[in-house]
């Protein structure tokens, strides 16, 4: 009886698990990507997929335990599962406090050494913190861009995570439009991921507002995250596939 | 068919500055319902435009009559002194400001948000911000229009002596200031970095026009205002600047704008005061000044009543609107962020705005001036303005 009892709730809990899971998918209303992804296209069909992350100190998470959780790591896992028999490797190139600017600096050298088909631009905050002129912002994307289609590398660039907290004190919009318009018009793709985490906060997904210590939510945010740039990574290769094919 | 003529009350103005202080209060609470309603989501420009504008208008119409009357030494040594007070107000606003968030930076912790934290650091060296704050350099998020008004008003003695003169000449001067200001991207640099979010050096285009429309210049445009061409004109582009604002919020209708049109238009740019949002602004005006004559007798209802008193005395409400902003995000933060309690921060916000400025009516009666159409002793001007 009593052990039937454990099953029973070891039963519901990881159903109430698995649904969270899936609310938090669901919830983050992201749509397809706007343009495809036919670097990372070929990088799966050759069966080795590399992927660079750029960004600040939003792109790093460490456990208790010191392990990694942040969500490169959690795109890795999402990917290899997705992608079987695929090598896919995800390396993070992130420094807090640091300015589109300054990471455009070091894109040539990450791209030069790690040759990879896709890079996460993950950037925003460090600006709007430091109040870089956003139209600087703007042309540092830009020739960002430059460098990485060059080096013949994918762009997905991921925008800032939404803070209900700081909301009123650190004003993003200026950088948000940037990125948006950036994207749009270098054909590169844009992981909106303040639009998402700001609907979790909405439907009750994750309670952003709170104050805590422990990394519970910080985690289930960065798993969350991680697959679905996992599956927009995916999404945006088929995405290629499918116009290669129609052309042909 | 009215246009407001030079030495005339206009309720209008009062009216549409009572609209704007509110719809800016709303727009400054961040993630909040209510702020669907203000007019930044369906067109280009903003409630700051209005803002500008009238206030340009009613400082020329103060001010204008001052130098005809008193010479240009006393009415330039008032404008200064409001200047003087629109500084001291904004001073004020930033001590409210830093206690907020000291106060939030002691009690909020969350792993997932170290680098948002970052906002923090200028609390750490108080020696650097508090004198960049002072010298107008470091301004918080939402605390960026006082500091163009004390620019505009402390550049306005000479724009004034040379519109009452010279009228054409001045407006032209403005305008070669926003064609260079483009040009050669002039700015006033801000501390850390960057650059003043509103570009006096654009922005004076607004207000500089505004005070001409104040000093004549609306009467001499009448022909071309109330011309059918110009209210076509303008609503057709109130509609293009609605279906393009559509694309922002609807997914894939952005689809539907070409690429060129969207290559040229974006970044429609807030700092600078875009063309577009200049555009969508003048045609908001001549939409409304069809639609609510001068003389209409709603003016004088009682409904309208509460955004006209708020109006009236627009310095002290827009900085209660800019303290009573915080004070909404931080009840939403700290108490819940429901729905409901958006709306009735906003409601709450706004009825204390009107019972302000209906409190400061009464004390400039019971002190024996009145916000009306005659200038009274200096002191008496609300924001770059006064009374009008």
């Amino acid at each position: 009886m009593r052990r039937f009892v454990v099953a029973l709730l070891c039963a519901l809990t990881a159903g109430a698990a698995a649904a969270k899971d899936g609310d938090c998918m669901t919830a983050a209303g992201a749509g397809a990507p706007d343009f495809g992804l036919p670097r990372v296209a070929q990088a799966i069909a050759k069966k080795k997929l590399d992927i660079s992350v750029v960004g600040s100190a939003s792109s790093e998470l460490n456990g208790p335990a010191g392990t990694n959780i942040a969500y490169p790591t959690r795109l890795e896992t999402a990917l290899t599962s997705l992608l079987p028999g695929v090598a896919v490797k995800v390396s993070t190139f992130a420094r807090p406090r640091e300015t589109a600017s300054e990471m455009e600096n070091k894109l040539e050298r990450i791209v030069t050494d790690s040759k990879p088909a896709l890079v996460i631009w993950q950037t925003g905050t460090a600006d709007a913190i430091r109040g870089v002129d956003p139209d600087e912002f703007r042309v540092a994307l830009d020739s960002g861009v430059d460098v990485l289609q060059a080096a013949k590398a994918d762009v997905v660039f991921m925008n800032m995570q939404y803070s209900p907290r700081t909301e009123a004190m650190l004003a993003v919009g200026a950088y948000a439009d940037a990125m948006r318009i950036v994207a749009l018009q270098r054909e590169a793709v844009l992981f909106d991921r303040f639009s998402i985490m700001k609907r979790w906060n909405e439907n009750g997904v994750f309670d952003l507002y709170g104050a805590t210590r422990t990394t519970n939510i910080a985690e289930r945010v960065h798993d969350c995250l991680g697959r679905l740039l996992a599956n927009m990574v995916v999404t945006g290769a088929k995405l290629t596939t499918a116009i290669k094919k129609d052309t042909h | 068919m009215a246009l407001p003529k030079p030495g005339e009350r206009d309720l209008r103005l009062d009216l549409f500055r009572g609209l704007a202080l509110w719809l800016i209060f709303l727009d400054h609470i961040p993630s909040n319902i209510v702020n669907w309603i203000t007019i930044r989501n369906y067109g280009f420009s903003d409630a700051t435009e209005i803002f500008v504008f009238i206030s340009g208008y009613t400082a020329a119409f103060v001010y204008g009559r001052a130098m005809r009357e008193h010479g240009t030494v006393v009415a330039g040594a008032r404008i200064l002194k409001r200047a003087w007070q629109v500084y001291v107000a904004h001073i004020f606003l930033f001590a409210i400001y830093t206690a907020e968030i000291s106060y939030v930076a002691h009690s909020f912790e969350n792993p997932l948000y170290g680098e948002e934290m970052g906002i923090f650091d200028f609390l750490q060296q108080p020696d650097v911000t508090l004198v960049q704050a002072m010298l107008l350099k470091f301004k918080p998020a939402n605390m960026d229009v006082l500091p163009l008004y004390i620019v505009l008003l402390a550049g306005f003695p000479p724009m004034l002596w040379l519109l009452l003169r010279r009228p054409a000449t001045a407006l032209v001067a403005s305008v070669t200031l926003y064609v260079l200001t483009w040009h050669f991207e002039w700015n006033i640099p801000a501390y850390p970095n960057g650059n003043w979010v509103f570009n006096p050096f654009a922005w004076q285009l607004l207000f500089v026009f505004g005070a001409w429309c104040a000093l004549g210049g609306a009467e001499r445009l009448s022909l071309v205002i109330l011309s059918p061409v110009t209210l076509w004109l303008a609503l057709l582009f109130l509609a293009f600047a609605f279906f393009v604002a559509m694309t922002w919020y609807i997914p894939g209708l952005d689809a539907l704008l070409p690429r060129w049109l969207e290559e040229w238009m974006y970044p429609i740019d807030k700092t600078n005061l875009d063309v577009l949002r200049f555009a969508h602004f003048l045609s908001l005006a001549v939409v409304t000044i069809r639609l609510i004559p001068r003389h209409w007798h709603g003016l004088h209802s009682l409904w309208l009543r509460p955004a006209i008193l708020c109006g009236q005395h627009s310095l002290e409400i827009f900085c209660l609107g800019v303290f009573l902003s915080f004070a909404a995000h931080f009840a939403m933060v700290e108490i819940n962020e429901g729905v409901g309690m958006q709306v009735a921060t906003s409601l709450l916000g706004i009825i204390l705005m009107v019972l302000t400025a209906a409190l400061i009516s009464w004390y400039k009666r019971i002190e024996g001036r009145s916000p009306g159409s005659r200038p009274g002793p200096p002191g008496a001007a609300t924001l770059v303005g006064g009374g009008a």
